[in-house]
């Protein structure tokens, strides 16, 4: 749709018709950062019940806070190299490597299902159940929410991942869905990270 | 300004595969104008339902003894009454309605940031809100827990329909936060270039204030549900003292939203009264700036006042008094903004319209509840009445005394932008003063049933409070018939109301600077530059078309 520009004006200004069709600004990662914010709000609301549990409420005899930590290192290191992986599939793209840029999804894909993996492993191996006590519901309410988190990122990665098949799906210029992946994948990353230190080193 | 006074005249764009005529508002639609309509009929239609469920309780509560309806069925009518007239009425209209509608206009643009996200935010509700009326029909009928659905009273009484409630209350949170995302997009990135900030109509900053309020405090309200709905169904121990959890830690997080969401609420009002006073009293709005600093200010503050909704809640000394004085700050940026549209109204040309008694009446009713808030702030005089009938008189004088009245006078100013028909002034002020008479005959007394320690949420009351309660309850009835010339208004007004033609107030802000209703894109040719949406009131030269301001615009129009 073509618009006459407008004529009345004030001293020079011309006030300039836009947001014409195709001429939209992308806000999509702007939008994308701003429901981050409110995800990571609803982390901030469990942390804080978390830390106040843990301040106001003694556990029953017998409980602990003590974890194992071999198992959740291994994949704290996993996480953060994934998001490492990612970024390197980024440059790739840049740089128009699509191959490179694919063969970087897949093993950051990967990694957040070997992530997934751990925490599985962990979960069948944990002394106490999800009702036992409110450490043990709380572990399992905050890791499970991230773990969904984290379910959900690797399944766009692979979706990202196989729409990179296609030539020219993703260039150097116009790439949202690898972006909006990343981001959401540092931010899963991120959150990883205080949970840790929160939950297991605290 | 440069109002667009040489518009040409564009054909209508190609047309689409969206139905046209009456049926668009059925469809999911991604014109903003249309999204913000189909907002503010589907609240106006739980308005109703939450009325009607107001009425069950004033019915109740007019004689002491629980004759009209059973404890149980008072307890899930009190509920759904709460979450209603909250989540599915006054938060979409004053948020949803009125800002998709206006924002985009305000902001020089053909449509929010976000289309398709905004239509789908819309259609999250209806579901939602049909869900949370069907649970009266489950197994054990609806939560019965209050809106604010405490634990452990929400753990112990009957499940799937709490579990309902829940499911409800995240949809509509979602649907909300999707809503805020869109308006912070839009107004912060999406605004026409040359157009500031310090440019924008102020609806534009009272809704950027709300929807950061709404992308910071909705989400913690999310995962407080998830847990507590864990609790119903895992049986964890989070909010269940009985295993050992904690019922404070829900309280604070519950109130962590749900204080903010008072200001989701009244801030957009705040926003909307601030165009129509001015237009009104054909006066620039008085303190531009102080009403934006105030604006955030209150944003700031309202986010660390929450816990004086607990000050019975075994909170510590330390605590009582930073929220006291926290709270007590909350009055400064609105009395600002009080004095600010007093100011407005001081020495203009009033035209006293219905929009404009409308919201004078909510300058004195607000005022009035925020006189009774700053007393609830204060730690001995709130253990006293707290969860009395007190507070409830103190809640609904914000809500309704100060939101739902900017809301019908929005509706009377904004009523011939939609349709292009004017709405009847004698109905509508025969809508104003039952309004207003209902009004305050239904929660004045309720102050006086609280301080002499009447408490709320309870079907069965003291038999000395009967007559003051009764006259709680015709007051209540009162404003159920005062929705009647309302309704015929409206209704009627859309087929035989006089036309209005594109400008019928001689406003200045961007929405009246197009024909009305306006086109699909919003205006034929460019959107204008408003640099100046409150020049109202100056003494002007003859117009000239090519450097026409917008003080010209209204002084050129006797």
């Amino acid at each position: 749709m073509t618009t006459a520009p407008i004529t009345a004006s004030e001293g020079s200004t011309t006030a300039e018709s836009h947001l014409e069709h195709g001429h939209h600004p992308d806000l999509r990662m702007f939008g994308l950062a701003t429901f981050l914010v409110a995800d990571g709000m609803t982390f901030a609301g469990f942390f804080a019940a978390y830390l106040t549990f843990r301040a106001v409420n003694p556990l029953p005899a017998g409980a602990t806070y003590e974890l194992e930590l071999l198992m959740p290192t291994i994949n704290t290191a996993l996480l953060v190299v994934s998001s490492f992986t990612f970024h390197r599939a980024s440059k790739e793209l840049m740089a128009s490597r699509m191959g490179a840029c694919r063969g970087w999804l897949l093993i950051s894909a990967l990694l957040g299902i070997a992530f997934l993996g751990g925490q599985m492993l962990e979960y069948f191996t944990l002394p106490f159940g999800l009702t036992d006590n409110l450490f043990a519901s709380t572990f399992y309410a905050l890791t499970g929410f991230h773990g969904l988190h984290v379910t959900l990122g690797a399944l766009m990665i692979l979706i990202v991942w196989w729409q990179a098949r296609q030539p020219g799906r993703f260039t150097p210029q116009e790439h949202f869905g690898i972006a909006a992946v990343e981001l959401y994948w540092h931010f899963v990353d991120v959150i990883w990270l205080v949970l840790f230190a929160l939950l297991y080193l605290l | 300004m440069t109002a667009s006074l040489t518009q040409t005249r564009e054909p209508s764009p190609a047309p689409s595969l969206q139905p046209t005529g009456w049926l668009r508002y059925l469809s999911f639609s991604l014109d903003h104008k249309v999204i913000g309509l189909q907002y503010i009929v589907c609240g106006f239609l739980f308005y109703f339902v939450g009325g009607a469920l107001a009425g069950v309780i004033r019915t109740e509560l007019a004689t002491p003894i629980s004759d009209f309806v059973s404890r149980e069925v008072y307890n899930q009518v009190l509920t759904l009454h709460g979450t209603v007239m909250i989540f599915l009425w006054i938060v979409p209209v004053v948020n949803g309605g009125f800002g998709n509608y206006l924002i985009p206009f305000y902001v020089g643009a053909r449509d929010m940031a976000f289309p398709r996200l905004n239509a789908v935010a819309f259609w999250m509700i209806p579901p939602s809100g049909l869900l949370l009326i069907s649970s009266y029909f489950v197994h054990g009928g609806a939560a019965q827990s209050g809106w604010t659905a405490y634990p452990p009273l929400s753990l112990t009484t009957p499940a799937t329909g709490q579990i309902l409630w829940i499911l409800s209350v995240l949809l509509l949170g979602g649907s909300s936060i999707f809503g805020g995302i869109n308006f912070i997009a839009t107004i912060v990135k999406f605004r026409q270039p040359g157009l500031k900030l310090m440019m924008l109509p102020m609806y534009c900053w009272a809704m950027l204030g709300t929807s950061i309020l709404v992308v910071l405090a909705t989400p913690v309200l999310a995962g407080t549900l998830i847990l507590l709905s864990l609790d119903i169904v895992a049986h964890t121990g989070f909010f269940n003292p009985g295993l050992g959890g904690n019922v404070v830690v829900y309280q604070h997080l519950f109130w962590f939203y749900s204080h903010p969401a008072v200001y989701i609420m009244v801030l957009p009002a705040f926003g909307l009264v601030s165009e129509i006073l001015p237009v009104h009293a054909r006066k620039p709005l008085f303190g531009y700036v102080t009403m934006v600093y105030s604006i955030m200010a209150i944003v700031i503050l309202g986010l660390i006042v929450w816990a004086h909704h607990m000050f019975t809640s075994g909170t510590p000394p330390w605590m009582r008094l930073f929220f006291t004085i926290a709270t007590a700050f909350i009055a400064v940026p609105t009395g600002i903004k009080f004095f600010n549209w007093i100011a407005t109204l001081w020495q203009g040309r009033l035209a006293l319209t219905t929009a404009m008694l409308f919201s004078c009446a909510f300058i004195i009713q607000f005022v009035f509840g925020g006189i009774t808030g700053v007393a609830l702030a204060q730690v001995p005089f709130d253990v006293h009445v707290h969860d009395t009938y007190f507070v409830v008189g103190h809640f609904h004088y914000i809500v309704y005394g100060g939101t739902v009245f900017v809301i019908f006078a929005s509706i009377y100013h904004w009523y011939p932008k939609f349709t292009g028909r004017l709405l009847n002034e004698p109905l509508g002020q025969l809508h104003l003063l039952l309004t207003v008479i209902g009004f305050n005959l239904c929660f004045a007394p309720q102050h006086w049933l609280g301080l002499n320690g009447m408490p709320r949420r309870v079907a069965e009351y003291d038999p000395s409070f009967t007559v003051v309660n009764q006259i709680s309850s015709v007051g209540a009835l009162m404003m159920a018939i005062s929705t009647l010339p309302f309704l015929i208004n409206v209704i009627g007004s859309a087929f035989r109301g006089p036309r209005a033609g594109d400008n019928p107030w001689r406003a200045l802000t961007p929405e009246w600077l197009t024909t009305s209703p306006p086109p699909v894109e919003n205006w034929r040719g460019a959107p204008p530059l408003v640099k100046e949406p409150y020049g109202y009131g100056h003494s002007g030269n003859p117009i000239d078309l090519q450097t026409a301001r917008g003080r010209d615009l209204w002084t050129s129009q006797p």
